[in-house]
């Protein structure tokens, strides 16, 4: 059955075009493959893992090496596709312009480009009331990025957990659940309706509840996984409302069906206007609440911090590099529906840009007074995806989805260095237990510096490059060559700015905490082994590399053809994907970002290298921050200071006052409910019971019954006594009784007879 | 001679006094009988009783010579007022430990008797009146001791055989239960 | 001669018999009511036979008399044994068969 690739919209006259097909490459039309694999692999590891001589780990490498391949054979299928596809089932893959669509576009960037045509598959699985729900996927770019994402970081977190939880009491539960994460992961990136992404993003929050609680039996550790699944929960609401209102405004807005799921269809009549703008407001403002807690933006931000109670492998996989990128994918995904419910790209600053935008910076913050070098790294991710939400709320997809490209390459690999510098020290404290590792861990510091740089983005890494399209996107600059979108996102640029220089700074702290000064710890650190180091290699390399597929348009420096690949094969050019201005990118602006940048190192490097350096040579131990630093001569400061180490208070705000505040009173209602109502009916009810049987007994049991019995049986008695005084034993009596009775009867025969 | 004739000679003569002869002889007959047998049910003297009885039977015997039973009349002086009274006199002597008086019956066993004996001979007398009314007895002579004899000796053969055979019975009987041993 | 007559007569003497059956404590008087009893019955039997023209009533007469005479002898005997036990035949104290 060859799916509806044309819907008939309110506001046009003809039918609407989706830009989707169903033909393609095998390997793009069978890409449910890749998810299905590591499913099998859970299965099969938690099955036989325990007989395995590995404990299921070589099934689960091998599974997730299988899939990164299958991942790279689709993606150079997709990259086949995505220019020359001319098969035969080829149905009307044009964009309609209308006016809607003409006002955003512009003729910078590749908006009217060559048009993609994303591969749909579907199988109905429940059909009632003319509803069908299918399961499907939709291979476009961002999807067979992510597979490439997912699948490589996945792999290499495989191999660096055979040697990083070796030894583990669950050391098999680990990768079966590794596994299965990695599955869902898959799933969601592939998926073609919302219902089935919905079901694949609450797979990967279960996923995280049980690899964050990997070693549960600590309380802390257990708390952790609650606060991350429950934290995550709030935040699905907003995905259950929107996705259920999406559903019914789609339906409202097609002439015969009842609702749609897809997610072709909804971006395409949102796109084109089809959808009430209302609707699709509150749609985005739901979906953006579970973007907040999933992608851990600000104010639900809570849990990731706490997450990092779980092992290394599993911190740089869910929390840097996947499962935290899901909401921002989610938001890539549905970008119809947020780029009109939100107006991106208009003339005032939506909720989205806004949100992203304090996150990078509330991150950045928090990041600087922590001693625990994975959270550090945590607050990080925060700000980084900060980062992509807020690119995405000004209209800037490309360059989102390239940032979210190249970060999970570099935090990935910063996770890992941390996992190894912890595999030597046994602790994640910088402040009491590491230091001056540089010397015992060359590996690690190494790749652990490629990653620093690469996220504090100095050219030429890969973090340059993404940081810089994205203040490019919020297109403020309008000086010196570029002239960028219409100037609302002003404030986005600063915040971006303000940020990079944050980040440059809390890096520089923290590696000067572990691999610099003296070795504060116990022990002898010493390199991990090359499981933990070959990955971490790897990973740096790509750190260097990323960057370099997708050069901005006009950089001379490069040849022509290898300017925004990236974008070209990753950016839809469809009808269900709204069309997009693109910024101008302008030398300038990268000069000014690489020099604040600098200035951030600069003034971290100098707070550290140089002075804290000469107190430590002063007092002769290795410290870790100035005796008589800013916050013991400031109130400010130190005001500053307790604010930030308490995380802004927001924990305090949700514990104690959201949920005692809630709990209390209602626990208080339901035991008195129970008490007085439930407990009072049932004593009632028993002592009616009781009092019902002792009446019954007494009046009913006593003196009916027994008594009609009894009387019975006297009655019986007292006859036979009065019958029995006939045996007087008297013969006389006898034959008077003889005598009498033969009269009668003589009478009674001489009357009858 | 037979009394029967004479009587009916007389009433050849006489006509009706045969017949009123007869009833005046019933009649003497018949209350001499029933004012003893009520003498003998209520004397408290076991020998008077017997006495009493024995007019009875006399009594009874006199009815059977006016019925034309000679035989059996005579039979019935000979064996019941021979024998049997004179049995009970030995029986009255020999169980002297209630000698002369029968201690006073209970008044309700009196009633009840007297009750069912009343009962009895309601009865019995309804039926008779009913049955019988008027009948008349016939007028022929009285049987002949050779009818009699011819009878039982000939129809009545086995009753007769079996009223021995239990005299012997009764005989060997009395003397079985009563010895002493 | 009526026939009810006799019959009569000896309704009244059979009534009069059961009376003392019943009436009486002494055994032998008991007998001799059941004496009378018999008698009359034989003034009926032979009332019959004589109203019949038959033989046959004086016959069975003839062996009432002698199942009577069988009949006193045994009872008398029967009498003097329970005098022999129990020194009295008051048959009022004979109840040893009573429930």
């Amino acid at each position: 059955m060859t799916e509806l690739l044309t819907i008939a919209a309110s506001t046009d006259g003809g039918g609407l075009a989706l830009g989707i097909t169903e033909g393609g490459n095998w390997f793009l039309r069978n890409v449910w493959l890749i998810p299905l694999l590591p499913a099998l692999s859970f299965v099969g590891i938690l099955f036989f893992g325990k007989r395995m001589p590995r404990g299921g780990s070589e099934l689960g490498v091998a599974t997730l090496g299988i899939a990164f391949l299958l991942a790279v054979v689709t993606g150079v299928a997709w990259v086949d596709h995505r220019d020359d596809y001319h098969g035969e089932e080829v149905h009307r893959a044009v964009v309609v312009h209308d006016a809607h669509a003409d006002a955003h576009a512009d003729d910078h960037g590749v908006g009217h480009g060559h048009p993609s045509l994303a591969v749909h598959r579907t199988a109905t699985w429940f059909q009632t009331n003319g509803v069908e729900f299918t399961v499907g996927t939709l291979v476009d770019g961002p999807a067979v990025m992510m597979l490439l994402v997912v699948t490589l970081v996945s792999l290499l977190v495989h191999v660096y957990s055979t040697d990083y939880v070796h030894g583990d009491r669950r050391y098999t539960h680990f990768f079966a659940f590794l596994s299965l994460f990695s599955a869902s992961m898959l799933l969601l990136v592939v998926s073609e309706n919302t219902l089935q992404l919905l079901c694949a993003w609450e797979l990967v929050g279960v996923c995280s509840f049980v690899l964050i609680g990997h070693w549960w039996e600590e309380k802390p550790n257990s708390d952790a996984a609650l606060k991350a699944f429950l934290t995550n929960r709030v935040g699905d609401m907003g995905l259950l409302v929107g996705v259920t209102v999406l559903f019914f405004a789609v339906g409202s807005a097609l002439p015969d069906r009842f609702g749609s799921f897809s997610i072709a269809e909804t971006n395409a009549l949102a796109s084109s206007g089809a959808l009430p703008h209302t609707t699709l407001l509150i749609a985005s403002c739901c979906l953006m609440a579970a973007v907040m807690s999933k992608s851990g933006q600000f104010f639900l931000h809570t849990w990731l911090p706490d997450a990092m109670a779980g092992p290394t492998p599993v911190s740089a996989l869910i929390h840097a590099a996947t499962m935290v990128v899901a909401g921002v994918f989610m938001i890539a995904r549905m970008y119809g529906v947020f780029f009109e419910g939100f107006q991106i790209g208009g003339s005032s600053i939506n909720l989205m840009a806004f949100i992203g935008g304090l996150t990078t910076i509330v991150g950045a913050c928090l990041a600087f007074v922590q001693r625990d070098i994975k959270k550090v790294l945590a607050y990080s991710t925060i700000s980084q995806l900060g980062y992509m939400v807020m690119a995405l709320g000004v209209g800037a997809w490309t360059a989102a989805m390239f940032h979210l490209f190249t970060h999970a390459f570099f935090k990935a690999c910063l996770f890992l260095g941390s996992g190894s510098v912890s595999h030597a020290v046994h602790s994640f404290d910088m402040k009491s237990d590491m230091g001056g590792l540089r010397k015992h861990m060359p590996h690690t510091y190494r790749t652990f510096m490629i990653g620093t740089v690469a996220l504090a983005g100095l050219p030429p890494l890969a973090g340059f490059w993404s940081k810089d399209e994205i203040l490019v996107g919020t297109g403020g600059w309008g000086l010196l060559g570029g002239t960028g979108g219409n100037g609302a996102y002003t404030l986005m640029l600063g915040m971006g700015m303000l940020t990079a220089a944050l980040t440059a700074a809390y890096m520089t702290r923290c590696v000067y905490l572990t691999f610099f000064g003296e070795f504060r710890g116990h022990g002898q650190p010493h390199e991990s082994g090359p499981r933990i180091t070959v990955p971490l290699w790897i990973l740096a390399g790509l750190a260097v590399v990323a960057g370099f597929v997708n050069l901005p348009k006009g950089f001379q420096m490069a040849p022509g053809s290898l300017q925004e690949r990236f974008g070209h094969f990753v950016e839809p050019v469809a009808g269900y994907f709204p069309a997009i201005s693109h910024g101008t990118p302008s030398w300038s602006l990268a000069v000014v970002s690489t020099l604040v940048v600098v200035g951030g190192i600069a003034a971290a490097g100098w707070y550290y290298f140089v002075k804290v350096e000469a107190a430590s040579k002063v007092a002769g131990t290795s410290l870790t921050e100035l005796p008589d630093g800013p916050t013991t001569k400031y109130p400010l400061a130190r005001m500053g200071h307790t604010l930030l180490a308490n995380k802004y208070y927001l924990d305090h705000l949700y514990n104690e006052v959201v949920v005692d505040g809630t709990k209390g009173p209602v626990a208080r209602f339901a035991y008195r409910i129970n008490q007085q109502v439930i407990d009072r009916t049932v004593d009632l009810v028993g002592e009616t019971a009781v009092k019902a049987g002792v009446v019954v007994y007494e009046k009913v049991d006593q003196l009916v019954v027994d008594g009609a019995v009894n009387a019975s049986g006297s009655a019986s008695s007292a006859t036979g006594e009065e019958l029995r005084k006939i045996n007087s034993g008297k013969v006389q009596s006898y034959a008077a009784i003889l005598f009498a009775a033969a009269t009668v009867l003589a009478g009674v025969l001489i009357v009858i007879v | 001679m037979n009394v029967l004739a004479a009587l009916e000679g007389m009433d050849r003569l006489a006509g009706g006094e045969v017949l009123v002869a007869q009833n005046v002889a019933f009649g003497v007959l018949a209350l001499a009988m029933v004012a003893a047998a009520l003498r003998m049910v209520t004397t408290r003297n076991v020998v008077h009783a017997a006495l009493y009885l024995v007019v009875v039977l006399a009594g009874v015997a006199g009815m059977f010579i006016l019925l034309g039973a000679e035989f059996v009349g005579v039979t019935q002086v000979l064996v019941y007022i021979g024998a049997i009274v004179v049995l009970f006199l030995f029986g009255i002597m020999l169980t002297k430990g209630s000698f002369g008086e029968d201690d006073g019956v209970t008044g309700e066993r009196r009633l009840v008797a007297s009750l069912v004996g009343l009962l009895v001979f309601g009865v019995m007398a309804a039926a008779l009146v009913e049955s019988f009314e008027d009948a008349e007895l016939s007028r022929s002579g009285p049987s002949t001791t050779a009818e009699l004899a011819d009878s039982i000796f000939s129809d009545y053969i086995v009753p007769f055989e079996a009223v021995s055979v239990l005299l012997l019975a009764a005989l060997i009987g009395a003397i079985v239960v009563a010895r002493r041993d | 001669m009526l026939l009810n007559q006799f019959l009569l007569l000896s309704a009244v003497l059979f009534a009069i018999g059961v009376y003392g059956v019943l009436a009486r404590r002494n055994g032998v008087l008991v007998l001799m009511s059941i004496e009378l009893i018999l008698n009359a019955v034989n003034l009926n039997l032979v009332a019959f036979g004589a109203f019949r023209e038959t033989v046959g009533g004086e016959v069975f007469a003839l062996f009432v008399i002698a199942v009577a005479a069988a009949e006193v002898g045994v009872g008398l005997a029967m009498v003097l044994l329970l005098y022999r036990n129990r020194r009295s035949i008051d048959l009022t104290q004979i109840d040893q068969l009573r429930g």
